[in-house]
């Protein structure tokens, strides 16, 4: 392989090891635009991944495995806005219960699954461009998901900011008794974007077991979920922050890696901490400037509201 | 009934026997209220009178339990907000239901359904805005903008949603005198081209000069429907608190005392961009005296309540003297140690834990009166302290257990007050001392801030409430723009030159006059 080659399959490994923190950190950011905080990211992207897979191994169609993943993301999250919104829960102990469920269940759903292998996804090849030097692997012959997980940020940047939509469900984030006083469902709008940030997380689980590494793993997101938590709030809850943030930790994930393969003298498991410090320590410096914290940060986040307390 | 319409108008609104019960208070009990097309109606009552459910129960955000309510004549239900505006019913709310974070536009396009386009909606908001003469800036983000400021967005949200009765809850509690006046001519502007108003206030004065017949309520109940133009205040005071207002003894100031707080040179940085930079304060107040500091809210306030209380210490101890002792740089517990009783603006959260029982509350800044013993609580004690507060102060409440969240705004201030000057205080600094307090509570709290001043305390009195400032202060400042106009006698001003001073205008004050003609 010459320097050039290594360098496009160092990055284009980097997008891959980012997707599902991409689509997991858009689906909590718009939860949590709408001031639903939701802690079981991580469970709900386990259960997303063991379900795609099980149902990429069934039927051998990544499409049924994506729909299936996105499904199962959406039932949890259904489950815990069931338990919130609807019997007015605390949200954070829900959340935490969610995840320590989702680790639970995904792992005993996948028990006859832990040693099946997937055929790996064939990347899409645009004609004529994925041809190109350099820009032609890196941009023009991915993996259809990480394709969809470019649609997903441009997707929701315009739907939070030059939507009807998105305004409205900024608004529920800010304040729910306001929405509610000129007239808006609040907990109907919380609904759909906790579903929709279930969805998402879904899917990210399926993109890590079907795509990313195709095999289930017990416990496999191995914390993402909870870097994807991070990302969100340390990206001030913004779509391209949330990029940024979850391409860094993909990238120092595959750095740490070709490092452990060179051998460098340092233990494995100091390695293996990098992408988690890495990322955090980053977003915390960049994301420290109070006033865009209070402009973007949605001040109803993880209070349960009652429509009629008042 | 009402005088002034003639009878053969279609109502616009009728209300017939409404009633709401919670459970612990019945807050309306058999409501009739009649707005005709065009009318300016007031709602009057204290506190807990039922003003507010009612208004709810017109907008739809609560439900009555029984009576009907009919529309332009046709009996209709309203079971939600959206539906009120649909309509044709629009509200001005007191606690404004505004985000924040989003600019003026956005805010209002959240409210009106036809607005898709952001620009055209600016076009829109301008139009009414210049009909109306109400100055607005579509893309400002709205925490940036005065409370005035904030109303106005308010006010052109509801009007563009043509509406046919619009109903604004205490609309001048957060305004300059010169932004009340404009507001009237608003109002009347609105009304004469048909629009019903209902106006709820505890305002006599405003009242008599704008509304053209008001309902009064007390304890839930209808005590009286006039024409407020034929009443005297004291009549409309009677109709809404059963008896006749209290009347204060005001002696002449005592020159003579030392000076007990003064603040010389305090200049101060915002912690954020949303509030205020303090520039060059200077204050003294002596003692057996009351100083009044007026201002619109937003104007440094909040930055200069906590310097004084000791939530934010200064780098300079010699910012703040206590009796000629330097404590600017003394926390919140070692000024009160040297005499200082505070009374916050908020009452939940600053003044008393929502929480926590009356006699708790009372513990947690009173427990310098030989409350605790070798680290242990007196409770015995605590409760007789917490007694007296509930007795002299006369707050209703179901005891000193009852939970500081379960009384009401007006009653936990009074507990507030009892408690802060039961303390013997040296200095009192009270901000907003009576606001949103009933018009019996209010002059019980008033009465006894001049009482502290006639026991040779120096008291501070930060308002916006002039009257009251004008009813109670010796000597009176503004401040605006984070600074401090200096001190005039009471005697020698006028609200009309408070008011101007409120803009910025004063010596050495922030504004120019081109500036302050849009503020307010």
């Amino acid at each position: 392989m010459t320097g050039l080659e290594t360098t496009v399959a160092i990055l284009v490994s980097i997008l891959g090891a980012g997707t599902p923190l991409v689509f997991a950190a858009l689906g909590e950011l718009i939860a949590e635009r709408s001031g639903v905080l939701n802690l079981g990211v991580e469970g709900m992207m386990l259960v997303g991944a063991v379900c795609g897979f099980i149902a990429a191994a069934e039927t051998g169609s990544p499409v049924a495995a994506v729909i299936v993943g996105v499904l199962a993301g959406a039932g949890m999250a259904l489950i815990f806005g069931v338990l919130t919104l609807t019997l007015m829960a605390n949200q954070v102990a829900t959340g935490l219960a969610l995840t320590i469920f989702g680790i639970g269940v995904s792992a005993y759903i996948g028990i006859d699954y832990t040693s099946v292998a997937l055929p790996s996804i064939s990347p899409v090849h645009i004609p004529g461009l994925s041809d190109l030097p350099l820009i032609g692997p890196l941009l023009f012959s991915l993996d259809p998901l990480i394709y969809l997980s470019f649609a997903a940020l441009a997707g929701v940047s315009w739907f939070l900011y030059r939507s009807r939509a998105g305004l409205v469900l900024r608004g529920v984030g800010e304040s729910p008794e306001s929405a509610h006083a000129i007239g808006y469902p609040v907990i109907r709008i919380r609904y759909a974007a906790v579903l929709f940030g279930g969805a998402m997380a879904g899917l990210g689980g399926v993109y890590l077991s079907v795509a990313y590494t195709p095999m289930w793993v017990e416990g496999m997101t191995a914390g993402r979920g909870w870097i994807a938590l991070a990302l969100v709030v340390f990206a001030t809850w913004r779509p391209a922050r949330v990029l940024i943030g979850a391409y860094l930790f993909g990238g120092v994930t595959i750095v740490q890696f070709h490092l452990q393969g060179a051998g460098v003298e340092v233990a494995p498991q100091l390695l293996s901490m990098l992408p988690y410090l890495a990322t955090i320590a980053v977003l915390v410096v960049i994301s420290r400037d109070i006033n865009t914290i209070r402009l973007n940060s949605p001040a109803s986040l993880g209070k349960t509201y009652h429509p009629d307390a008042h | 009934m009402s005088p002034r319409p003639p009878a053969a108008a279609t109502p616009r609104l009728a209300l017939t026997g409404i009633s709401k019960a919670y459970p612990t208070v019945v807050a309306n009990d058999g409501i009739d209220l009649v707005v005709l097309p065009g009318e300016i109606h007031a709602v009057l009552g204290e506190n807990g009178a039922g003003k507010s459910t009612l208004m709810k129960i017109i907008y739809g955000v609560t439900k009555a339990d029984a009576g009907e309510i009919a529309w332009n004549g046709e009996p209709v239900r309203i079971d939600n907000p959206a539906q009120a505006r649909r309509l044709g019913i629009g509200m001005v709310f007191q606690q404004f239901s505004l985000f924040e974070t989003l600019t003026v536009a956005e805010n209002i396009a959240l409210a009106v359904e036809d607005s898709r386009d952001l620009d055209a909606l600016a076009r829109r908001i301008e139009e009414v805005s210049a009909r109306y003469g109400i100055p607005l800036d579509p893309k400002q983000l709205v925490h940036s903008q005065s409370v005035g400021e904030r109303q106005r967005v308010e006010i052109v949200r509801c009007l563009l949603q043509k509406p046919e009765l619009v109903i604004m809850d205490e609309p001048t509690s957060v305004l300059a005198p010169q932004a009340v006046r404009k507001l009237f001519e608003t109002l009347r502007l609105l009304a004469r081209e048909g629009c019903s108003i209902l106006y709820i206030s505890h305002r006599l004065d405003e009242i008599k000069e704008l509304c053209d017949s008001a309902t009064i309520l007390r304890g839930g109940k209808v005590t009286g429907t006039v024409d407020p133009r034929d009443e005297s205040a004291s009549s409309l005071a009677r109709m809404m608190i059963g008896k006749a207002l209290p009347v204060f003894a005001h002696g002449e100031a005592d020159e003579g005392g030392e000076e007990r707080l003064v603040v010389a040179g305090l200049t101060r940085k915002a912690d954020t961009q949303f509030g205020t930079d303090l520039d060059d304060i200077h204050l003294s107040v002596r003692s057996g005296e009351i100083v009044g500091i007026a201002g619109i809210s937003g104007n440094g306030q909040q930055e200069l309540l906590a310097a004084l209380s000791g939530e934010r210490t200064s780098r300079e101890a010699s910012e703040i003297h206590f009796g000629g002792r330097q404590v600017g740089r003394l926390g919140a517990a070692a000024r009160r140690d040297l005499g200082l009783v505070f009374v916050p603006e908020e009452r939940l959260g600053r003044g008393a834990v929502a929480n926590m029982s009356l006699a708790d509350n009372a513990l947690l800044t009173a427990h310098r009166l030989n409350m605790v013993r070798f680290g242990l609580i007196r409770f015995g004690e605590v409760r007789s302290f917490a007694d007296r507060c509930v007795d002299r102060f006369n707050v209703i409440c179901g005891g000193v257990e009852a939970d500081a969240k379960s009384l009401s705004g007006g009653n936990l201030q009074k507990f507030i007050v009892g408690r802060e000057f039961l303390q013997e205080p040296r200095i009192v600094v009270a901000a907003q001392p009576t606001w949103g307090v009933d018009v019996g509570a209010a002059a019980a709290i008033r009465q006894a801030l001049i009482e502290m001043r006639g026991a040779g305390v120096a008291v501070l009195v930060i308002s916006e409430d002039l009257d009251e400032l004008f009813e109670i202060c010796d000597r009176i400042a503004v401040i605006a723009k984070g600074r401090l106009s200096p001190a005039k006698r009471t005697s020698e001003t006028s609200i009309e030159e408070i008011g101007l001073w409120m803009s910025g205008l004063f010596p050495e004050g922030p504004a120019t006059p081109a500036e302050a003609s849009g503020v307010g």
